[in-house]
């Protein structure tokens, strides 16, 4: 390509004109977007990073670096232990339940046909609705003696349980509220995933004899859903890990700091106690919690992609 | 064979309507009891239907006691506000990366890979920081401000652009058309299904948002509806539960009336993502 | 319209290699050649919408190297047809027009209403559009979506896009690939037409020798990013410039053969010397290029020499006329074209041996190398004449 044409050197000096105006259109539309980019993602990131290594406390006048402190502080205190075992406790709770539970529920609102949309939306309902609100429906539903789970349980024999004031209920309560608000959108995502598999596998299936269900399941559902399933797992397991609105409404993290969660726990300290320094290091915590969680969801969405 | 092929569709009707009755119980007892009176709502004999009407005193409890419907005004604004900059600047940024040759083209896409595993509490703190330094605390600004990018959205129209015909592009070019005209002349008409499913994704996320508006709402004034159902419960506590769950019906009503005239968009929508 | 030492490359892959082409006002040329050659990249580069690398692009005399696509006065219709799908018929065609006549504020939602001059110019623009509508009998589907046609209708409406802004230049990208092998036939005969009445230049880009040769006034033959050769359809099948063109150009294909020159002004195929004239030194090794209808059934007892003997392998019935697919002694695949009557005539089956005479002026020479041998072409010009 190196022998040209002595005439074309005047056009090859100089940019074309598409290309230029490639290049003016692309960074006229990009160039918002990539300043907002930098200033609400990069830059506090980046400022992040520089917090935990200080004592920084909202309004006081200066600072000074404090190395490691911050993390070492972090793993030695108590609460920020408890709370990291609180929110690994919720989402062991939450995760295979509202998997496994979402699958079961797809398959058998697949097989429907005519209340096939009745069910979608009814399960689909807690994950459009405010949370917050829900959550002092919640609250009132399991009140002791107004509640009609309190009345149920009386009725049952379990006597008056007070869930939410049970340390060791309390998180199981918010998980099973977990459960209730994901479910639908995890059922949903499965039956994205049943609908694309192919009928005639289910017909070659039943022509190799496994035409039961359990067999159907296990021959071909299972194996095709796998991507699905893993895509469900890792976003189910960030939601989860993500616990907030719940605790604050229905626990504040009590009673005995058995509901304290990493973001619970992450608000007080940086909004509530103003510890700017110490939080910082804890949102580094989280955030290499997702980035890790975040990777293996690209690892899944590629494979996704690969088997379709 | 026979037998079976009636007992599980049977079995499996009996399990959904469980699972259906557990689903709905919080709604529905919401509903039940925003119109129950105070009197049954404490009382010892438990009815389904409330022998008293009592949805009207509940209802209007709810909305003259509390400040809900301020709150529902200030959640309007608030992801209305979010979603025409969002939009405003998603869209062009989208299809920049799509289909514009320019010099930061993939620099800026990685960070919008990056920005894609970063949720707002990551950020949170420094923002906070900036915004209390600017004095902007407690402002609709500062409730709008982090969510202005989308790079969620970025990366949805951009995916969206990426299928749509070059040729087509192409051919507005010839007819001499500019890159800002063929975005809202050709290209956006085009991605309305696109725009609808992402609208709903950012509305239902940011009206439902709590942990933002509590770190930087402290006044009443700016309170969004989570915030409002908060303010609400404490200052009913212990006491008026009809009024409480009229509250929260109405605060989640719009999203779900939403939902259930529009519901192939929000499904679309909302299950777009995990990162919800 | 003329190309100056055109050349791109993506990358390390060169596709485009310092490529000249001078394309005369009112000619309808098309650019031929197997995918991948090179040919749509050059038709983008005329267009604009890729930049060359190297050379320049000249329209009437100006370069338009610095001209956007849209400012350089050429129409093209896609291969795809690119309509834009959310405008109707009547606004897909008027498109164009609202770009080059309205100013960018009366264009605009609201705005626009203010301009006192916008209704005027839109009245012109819908007769216009309703003109062209009329000469492509697409005026009744002026209401519709795109996604409501036909492929052929689609077709017609891409090109009532580019008509109606009477370019100086159309370009054309395989228009016809997206048609039914009956409809590609019929629009063959419309474009031509349609070429005939504009008067305007037509570049035309398809990977089909029977377009190019069906419609063209002269035929660009591409391969590897460079042109072969240049020049009428007639050029390229009686004096193809080298085997690569003879082997494109022509349905059913060429044949090619082995053979040697004999020394004496003619060549061999094995024992047999056939009337080719060449005049090569003695067994210099030569592939030649036989069209079907050059080769024809002699019959058993005439005892001539220069005949080929052969097996016949298949006959395939053309309707007016036959393909015979005969077997050479050497095992080379010969086809001959041969009238209804002729093989009727001749009551043929498959393994019936068959003398095939070779019409030696109107055969096609190359060296090993695939050029062609000079001396046949003078005496072939001499033969043509």
């Amino acid at each position: 390509m190196s022998a040209v044409v002595p005439a074309a050197a005047r056009s090859a000096g100089r940019r074309a004109p598409q290309s230029r105006l490639e290049a003016v259109a692309g960074t006229a539309f990009a160039l918002p977007a990539a300043i907002l980019i930098l200033a609400v993602l990069i830059v506090p990131l980046m400022v992040l990073a520089v917090l935990s290594f200080t004592d920084y406390r909202l309004g006081a006048v200066g600072m000074k670096a404090v190395g490691l402190d911050n993390y070492a502080a972090l793993f030695a205190d108590g609460v920020f232990r408890r709370s990291l075992t609180n929110t690994f406790l919720y989402v062991a709770i939450v995760l295979p339940v509202s998997v496994f539970g979402a699958l079961f529920i797809a398959i058998l609102v697949q097989a429907r046909a005519r209340t096939r949309s009745f069910y979608e939306v009814v399960y689909f309902l807690p994950v459009t609705s405010t949370l917050v609100a829900m959550a002092t429906v919640w609250q009132f539903m399991l009140h002791p003696a107004l509640g009609p789970v309190g009345t149920l349980s009386v009725d049952l024999g379990f006597g008056r349980v007070d869930l939410l004031n049970d340390p060791d209920l309390a998180l199981l309560a918010l998980a099973a509220i977990g459960v209730w608000q994901v479910i639908g959108f995890n059922m949903v995502l499965f039956m994205a995933g049943l609908s694309v598999i192919p009928r005639d596998l289910y017909e070659a299936a039943a022509l190799d004899r496994a035409g039961g269900a359990v067999d159907r399941f296990l021959t071909v559902t299972w194996p095709m859903l796998g991507p699905t399933t893993m895509f469900v797992t890792i976003t189910s397991s960030i939601t989860a890990f993500k616990v907030f609105d719940t605790v604050v409404v229905l626990t504040r993290g009590g009673p005995l700091g058995s509901t304290e969660t990493l973001l619970y726990v992450l608000y007080l300290e940086g909004f509530q106690y103003f510890r700017i320094g110490y939080a910082a290091a804890m949102t580094m915590v989280l955030l290499a919690f997702l980035v890790a969680l975040s990777v293996l969801q690209a690892f899944a969405l590629d494979r996704k992609v690969h088997y379709q | 064979m026979r037998a079976r092929g009636l007992v599980l569709p049977l079995a499996s009707h009996a399990v959904l309507a469980t699972g259906a009755v557990v689903m709905l119980a919080p709604f529905l007892w919401m509903l039940l009891t925003s119109i129950r009176p105070p009197a049954e709502v404490f009382g010892t004999v438990f009815r389904l239907w409330p022998d008293n009407f009592w949805g009207a005193e509940n209802y209007w409890h709810a909305l003259t006691v509390g400040r809900l419907p301020r709150t529902m005004l200030n959640g309007a604004i608030v992801c209305a506000g979010i979603l025409v900059v969002q939009l405003l600047v998603c869209i062009p940024a989208a299809y920049a990366l799509a289909k514009l040759e320019f010099g930061f083209n993939r620099l800026l896409f990685g960070l919008v890979l990056v920005g894609l595993c970063i949720p707002i509490q990551v950020p949170a703190l420094p923002l906070y920081i900036a915004l209390a330094e600017a004095k902007l605390l407690d402002t609709y600004f500062a409730l709008m401000a982090p969510f202005f990018l989308s790079v969620f959205g970025i990366f949805l129209f951009r995916q969206f652009f990426r299928g749509y015909p070059s040729e087509i592009i192409q051919a507005a070019r010839l007819d001499g058309m500019r890159e800002f005209e063929i975005v809202w002349r050709i290209v956006l008409p085009s991605a309305r299904p696109a725009i609808a499913a992402f609208s709903v994704f950012s509305v239902v996320a940011h009206w439902n948002d709590l942990y933002w508006p509590l770190i930087v709402v402290t006044s009443g004034d700016l309170a969004t509806p989570p915030l409002g159902i908060l303010a609400f419960r404490d200052t009913e506590t212990g006491g008026n539960y009809g009024a409480l769950m009229a509250g929260a019906a109405i605060v989640t009503a719009p999203m779900v009336l939403a939902f259930l005239a529009a519901r192939r968009t929000f499904l679309r929508g909302i299950t777009m993502t995990g990162l919800k | 319209m003329r190309l100056r030492g055109i050349g791109k490359a993506y990358g390390s892959t060169g596709v485009l290699h310092a490529l000249d082409l001078d394309v005369r006002a009112g000619e309808f040329l098309t650019l031929v050649g197997p995918s991948g050659c090179g040919k749509s990249t050059l038709l983008r580069i005329i267009a604009g919408l890729e930049v060359q690398d190297a050379g320049s692009v000249e329209i009437g005399d100006r370069s338009v190297d610095d001209l956007l696509p849209g400012d350089r006065d050429v129409a093209m219709v896609f291969q795809s047809y690119a309509l834009y799908p959310h405008l109707s018929v009547g606004r897909n065609i008027a498109t164009p027009l609202e770009m080059q006549r309205l100013t960018l504020a009366e264009r605009l939602p609201l705005l626009r209403s203010l301009s006192p001059r916008r209704p005027r110019i839109m009245r012109g623009i819908r007769a216009e559009v309703a003109a062209v509508a009329a000469q492509l009998r697409i005026d009744h589907l002026l209401e519709r979506k795109p996604g409501q046609l036909s492929g052929g209708q689609r077709q017609r409406v891409a090109l009532g896009r580019a008509m109606v802004r009477q370019p100086r230049l159309f370009l054309m990208d395989e228009p016809l690939s997206n048609l039914d092998a009956k409809l590609r036939v019929h629009m063959r005969g419309e474009l031509a037409d349609l070429h005939a009445r504009l008067g305007a230049t037509f570049v035309y880009v398809t990977h089909d020798q029977a377009e190019a040769m069906t419609m063209s006034d002269r035929i660009a033959l591409m391969d590897s990013g460079r042109i072969l050769q240049l020049g009428t359809p007639a050029d390229l099948y009686d004096r193809p410039g080298s085997l690569a063109v003879a082997q494109f150009i022509g349905g059913p294909p060429i044949n090619v053969i082995d053979a040697l020159a004999d020394g004496g002004g003619g060549v061999s195929v094995g024992p047999v010397a056939l009337p080719v004239p060449c005049s090569l030194p003695a067994g210099t090794p030569i592939r030649l290029g036989i069209r079907p209808e050059a080769v024809e059934l002699a019959g058993a007892t005439d005892g001539e020499s220069g005949l080929l003997p052969a097996r016949l392998h298949r006959a395939e019935n053309l309707g007016a006329e036959w393909i015979l697919q005969c077997v050479l002694a050497g095992g080379d695949l010969l086809a001959a074209r041969l009238s209804g009557a002729a093989y009727n005539a001749a009551a043929l089956r498959p393994g019936s041996a068959v003398l095939l005479r070779i019409d030696g002026p109107h055969v096609h020479v190359f060296d090993v190398q695939g050029r062609r041998v000079p001396a046949s072409a003078v005496s072939l010009a001499a033969g043509a004449a």
